[in-house]
């Protein structure tokens, strides 16, 4: 009874889309508008922790070898900092600006994972194209983070910030378990 | 009576001047929506309820044209409405 994996990379999307919704509305109207209502603040930080919560029953039942276990879990917990981090500030527990910088951080840890536990080449198959995309998606999105956290208000930045998540939901969309990448699939990808 | 219709239109003034951003937030769940729509046209093999018995339980609870337009709607009549009424309350502030 458990999904398909595919499946689950579509959840997980569709938790990025409204993540990057509520981040653009944020780049739009300003923080000051947005954190006019409680819990509108707690909002995205929210899902993000919540996001990294459910990553690891993903990493438990549909990781089959130890190299993409420890990706998974390294992106559970990239998810929960961000989330504890951005709560813990919107709350006012903590003051130290530097927490943005968690941000950009768990991008770059996100990123690598994508990128040293993929060990195919890029058209191999989908999911070693989606791997090497979103690893590189991510790590560019830590160099937009980085900006973010030097200039919290800039809505360059923020609405940066925001097109990178809809980036990453649009390529967890794209994954199936098994399928071919602009009509490449090595035979070895496990194609019947 | 003249105050009232000067405030009125000093407010009308401040809705035209700071519309892009009104506009914008409005239109984020709408073209979110939309995107879906387009995605299960050009993909119709992605909505399974066109064809149920071919698929099992998950393939069905899980469409995703038709989850992005879910989310759409969720945002603009769940998120939106508050945030339109804070940007506009924030903009005539400033005025």
């Amino acid at each position: 009874m458990e999904p398909p994996a595919e499946v689950v990379h579509w959840m997980f999307g569709v938790g990025f889309v409204f993540l990057g919704l509520c981040l653009l509305a944020e780049a739009i109207v300003g923080p000051e508008v947005w954190r006019r209502r409680g819990w509108r603040g707690y909002l995205w930080p929210g899902i993000a922790f919540l996001m990294g919560i459910l990553m690891w029953p993903v990493m438990v039942f549909y990781t089959s070898s130890a190299i993409h276990m420890l990706a998974h879990s390294a992106w559970a917990q990239a998810l929960m900092l961000v989330g504890a981090a951005q709560l813990g500030l919107v709350r006012g527990k903590l003051h130290n600006q530097l927490w943005e910088l968690t941000l950009p951080f768990a991008l770059v840890v996100s990123g690598l994972a994508f990128l040293l536990h993929e060990q195919n080449p890029w058209f191999f198959s989908r999911s070693a194209f989606l791997h090497h995309a979103l690893g590189w998606t991510l790590l560019a999105g830590s160099v937009v983070c980085l900006g973010r956290a030097v200039q919290p208000r800039s809505p360059v930045f923020n609405a940066g910030f925001a097109v990178m998540i809809v980036a990453v939901a649009a390529l967890l969309f794209c994954d199936r378990n098994v399928a071919p990448i602009f009509g490449h699939l090595s035979p070895l990808a496990g194609a019947r | 009576m003249d105050a009232e219709l000067v405030r009125q239109r000093a407010r009308a003034r401040v809705r035209a001047r700071h519309s892009w951003r009104h506009t914008a937030v409005s239109a984020l769940g709408p073209l979110t929506a939309l995107a879906g729509l387009i995605w299960a046209l050009v993909q119709p093999y992605r909505v399974t309820l066109l064809d149920p018995d071919k698929h099992g339980f998950w393939h069905l609870a899980v469409q995703p044209p038709l989850l992005v337009i879910l989310v759409g709607i969720v945002f603009h009549f769940w998120v939106v409405p508050g945030l339109l009424a804070d940007l506009e309350e924030v903009e005539e502030r400033r005025s």
